[in-house]
């Protein structure tokens, strides 16, 4: 810690801070957004292991090889991968103190975030149409739990930027904004982690299956 | 109205939720029903809740909700208490062809509550209170990381503990056991509101918790004064940090599994069922992958308890403060490794049992090492018998033989023989009576001095200490005895007459504990009564080692008017032997957080939502959630959460602390 002891003449022991400085705002919050974003993280591990376990009891209901289009599957990991590069740029351009810019990139990085979301739920009705409903059996039970608690997390990330981008506008770039958009940051790039996660274990691997 | 107007109002609520056919539910409800209403009416009548509702409820000063974690713990101890009463009571009297006085619909609620509130809303609140107190004193700082959360954290919890009172007026509680196994607790089998009231109960204070873990964790790495390096920090704020760590790396686990079982519940998922693939044996891993870290997440914090208590009333070092400071590491990594030993009997097979085996007979070194640490530090020590001392010593005697038993319980072929007999209720009680409950007691003596500036009655304190230790033995003893004999848990009524005597002591023993639970309420109102006598204005009552006591009693808000540098273990020690002067001048405005009633009224969504769950009173649940994202979204644009304390304001304080020591001497 950078404070200043205060000087002592006689060398006995110094007991106290005599100068000294608050913690800056929001000096603990990179830690403590990291600490949740590893218990986030052990949600998603019981959730994949969950699917583990359960992923090939389809008790006489559909597979994953007579559900998933791969193909649409991977034009929404491109835009969910796409949104973190945007939101790449935001955080560059909010470096530079750019607000419109920074705005701009988060607008572009909502939008891939709602159209990875759309796809996700068209991809669930349309499974849902075709009686593989979550009831259906513990492989499609553990799917849609894991995916979704997945999308539930995009959803609030998305509630979360438009927030943050109507404080932006308000209240500009100052420090509050810059750290909440880092630690929005965090978050986005850990669901696009554990999105790569389920693409391979829950689709890929799947499909192989 | 129309039956389905009042199915969209109140959902399935209605006036036969009410359990007015069971008399002691009712006798219950209308001595709750008449004591709240006197409190409240008190409340009013002394104008107290303008005061309580901005110096307490809004507060998001460690120490405060620290003790208000306290109440909490204490008040819901005299519930879950109440449950062990009628448990024995039942148990006593069943016998030659007798039913009892409880029906198995009650009684089976009755021990489902009893071991969920005195886990999750008595021992919980009782650790997380005093870490709360205690960890910030402790190094040097002014508060945790983040105050408004901490306010959060705590009226979730009793958001939670308010959900499992509500079960006892409204509708009723999970009959399943404390852990609440599929397939019994699913929609099939447990269709009414039981098992969701322990769900959202333990889901509401579960956030609590979880946030309340990342926030201590961030305190200790974050906010220690200069000086203090990790080896440097006391023992208590080592065993808090290590059962952060286990809380943010274990409640998330038991989130996704209760969330897991609501599937099932609500929507009809198969993740616990036994048809359509689902697999009720998933749900038990799960559960005890929680459960395993738990019960050190409870312990470990004892251990830390007991470390200062040993060393302050033995005028010694800790010995050993780095093994011991590694046997809490190692016994924080292998809770990770154990939890099958908590269902051996369930098909695993030799080998996984083995393994689950040895590792949890390993736990018992580092144990052991800790309780040797305590021993020497003993060892040639001028120890001084005060009540924290007398709390440690009934510790470590009942301790060892609770993990003795337990290490006999590890082995899978006694375990065989033993599970799920009394001997495992002996067990566990002895460990966690023994380890958590007397910790606990033995920081509430110990610190209590420093919260409200004078000790404990000595005299109710030890009438607490020998009903409560005697008691213990009477109440416990027993049901080992009986376990050998085969006796399963949660029986309600018996055909072996013999058995009776048994239970007959058992009970006597409840009696004991209920008169050590008395002597202390009593200790705390005699205590206050006799404050004068027994004030401390020294702010060091105990003669004591550690940072909290180089502050006033109670500390001020601010907590130290300088910031502390340490330069040893035992930061308080070395000051008072090489001459620290307290320093009467040059003081500056403090920064401070402010106060803020967003906790609780989030925290009151979220029971609400719980409730309207609970009910399935949809409207309740979907409007609570909205108004809980909006106050919580509407809290994000409030950017000026801090003040300053005007250094006028800490010259005053510390001014009269000055002329209050000056007077001691």
């Amino acid at each position: 810690m950078t404070v200043a002891v205060n000087p002592s003449q006689t060398g006995a022991p110094v007991f106290y801070v005599a100068d000294e400085h608050p913690h800056p705002e929001g000096f603990s919050t990179s830690l403590g957004f990291w600490i949740y974003l590893m218990s986030d993280c052990l949600i998603f591990a019981m959730l994949f292991a969950a699917f583990g376990v359960l992923g090939g009891n389809y008790a006489a209901g559909p597979a994953p090889k007579d559900l998933f289009e791969l193909p649409l599957v991977a034009v929404n990991t491109t835009m969910l991968l796409l949104s973190s590069i945007t939101y790449g740029f935001a955080m560059l351009t909010m470096q530079q103190n750019k607000i419109g810019q920074t705005q701009l990139w988060l607008a572009i990085t909502g939008l891939f975030g709602l159209a990875f979301i759309g796809i996700e739920l068209s991809e669930f009705a349309h499974m849902i149409h075709e009686g593989a409903t979550p009831q259906r059996s513990a492989f499609l039970s553990a799917f849609f739990t894991l995916v979704g608690t997945h999308g539930l997390h995009v959803s609030c990330g998305l509630i979360w930027l438009v927030t943050l981008m109507v404080q932006v506008q308000k209240f500009g770039l100052i420090e509050a904004n810059r750290r909440r958009l880092m630690c929005l940051s965090m978050f986005w790039h850990f669901l696009d982690v554990v999105w790569i996660g389920v693409f391979t274990f829950v689709y890929l691997l799947g499909v192989l299956r | 109205m129309s039956p389905d107007l009042l199915k969209l109002i109140f959902g399935r609520l209605g006036i036969d939720s009410l359990p007015l056919h069971e008399p002691i539910v009712v006798g219950t409800f209308v001595v709750v029903a008449l004591g709240g209403a006197t409190l409240l009416a008190g409340l009013t009548y002394f104008r107290l809740w303008g005061y309580l509702w901005r110096e307490w409820f809004t507060s998001v000063d460690h120490k405060r909700i620290g003790i208000m974690y306290m109440i909490l713990g204490i008040v819901m101890l005299l519930r879950g208490f109440a449950d062990a009463l009628m448990m024995r009571g039942q148990q006593m009297l069943a016998f030659n062809g007798s039913e009892g006085y409880l029906n198995a619909h009650h009684y089976d609620q009755v021990f489902t509550a009893h071991g969920v509130i005195m886990i999750f809303f008595v021992a919980m609140p009782l650790v997380t209170g005093l870490m709360n107190y205690v960890v910030p004193l402790q190094i040097g700082a002014r508060d945790v990381s983040f105050p408004f959360l901490n306010n959060f954290s705590f009226w979730m919890t009793v958001g939670g503990a308010v959900l499992v009172m509500a079960s006892l007026f409204i509708g009723e509680f999970a009959r399943t056991g404390w852990l609440a196994y599929p397939p019994l607790s699913n929609i099939g089998y447990s269709p009414d509101v039981g098992v969701d009231y322990y769900i959202w109960a333990l889901q509401v204070a579960g956030v609590g918790t979880t946030l309340s873990g990342i926030n201590l964790i961030c305190t200790i790495v974050k906010l220690r004064c200069p000086g203090m390096t990790m080896m440097k920090m006391p023992v208590f704020t080592w065993t808090s940090l290590c059962t952060n760590i286990l809380i943010v790396a274990s409640f998330p686990v038991l989130t996704v599994v209760l969330a897991l079982l609501s599937l099932d519940r609500y929507v009809g998922t198969n993740f616990f069922t036994n048809d359509f693939g689902g697999s009720p044996m998933m749900y038990v891993n799960l559960i005890w992958i929680w459960g395993h870290p738990e019960v050190y997440i409870l312990v470990l914090p004892a251990f830390g308890i007991f470390s200062e208590v040993t060393s302050t009333f033995s005028g010694k070092r800790l010995f050993g403060y780095t093994s011991m400071v590694y046997a809490t590491v190692v016994i924080t990594i292998l809770s990770y490794l154990v939890w099958l030993h908590h269902f051996f009997t369930m098909g695993s097979g030799a080998s996984v049992n083995s393994f689950f085996g040895i590792t949890t007979m390993i736990i018992s070194i580092p144990t052991g090492a800790k309780m040797f640490n305590w021993l020497f530090t003993m060892y040639r020590g001028r120890i001084r018998f005060e009540l924290p001392m007398m709390w440690t010593i009934a510790f470590m005697l009942t301790f060892v033989v609770g993990g003795m038993t337990g290490v006999l319980l590890a082995v899978p072929p006694a375990d065989f023989v033993l599970h799920n007999s009394l001997f495992l209720i002996a067990h566990f009680h002895n460990v966690i009576i023994g380890g958590v409950v007397f910790g606990a007691f033995a920081g509430i003596n110990y610190w209590f001095p420093k919260a409200f500036g004078f000790k404990l009655d000595q005299f109710w304190g030890k009438m607490s200490f020998w009903f409560w230790v005697s008691g213990f033995y009477l109440a416990f003893m027993p049901l080992y005895v009986l376990g050998l004999m085969g006796v399963t848990r949660r029986l309600r009524v018996f055909d072996d007459p013999s058995l009776q005597i048994w239970f007959i002591i058992a009970a006597i023993g409840a009696v004991f504990v209920l008169i050590g639970i008395m002597s202390m309420l009593m200790q705390f109102a005699v205590s206050f009564l006799k404050r004068e006598q027994l004030k401390d204005v020294t702010g060091d009552p105990w003669d004591a080692r550690t940072l909290e006591w180089a502050t006033s009693s109670p500390p001020p808000d601010y907590n130290f008017a300088f910031t502390p540098v340490v330069h040893d273990n035992d930061a308080w020690w070395d000051m008072k032997r090489h001459g620290y002067q307290r320093p009467l001048t040059g003081f500056k405005p403090i920064h401070m957080p402010s106060n803020t009633g967003t906790g609780v009224i989030l925290a009151g969504f979220a029971t609400a939502m719980g409730f309207g769950l609970i009910w399935y009173i949809w409207w309740l649940a979907a409007g609570s959630f909205i108004a809980m994202l909006a106050v919580g979204i509407g809290h994000t644009f409030n950017y000026h959460r801090d003040f300053d304390i005007p250094a006028d304001d800490v010259v005053r304080t510390e001014n009269a602390r000055t002329k209050l020591l000056a007077g001691v001497k």
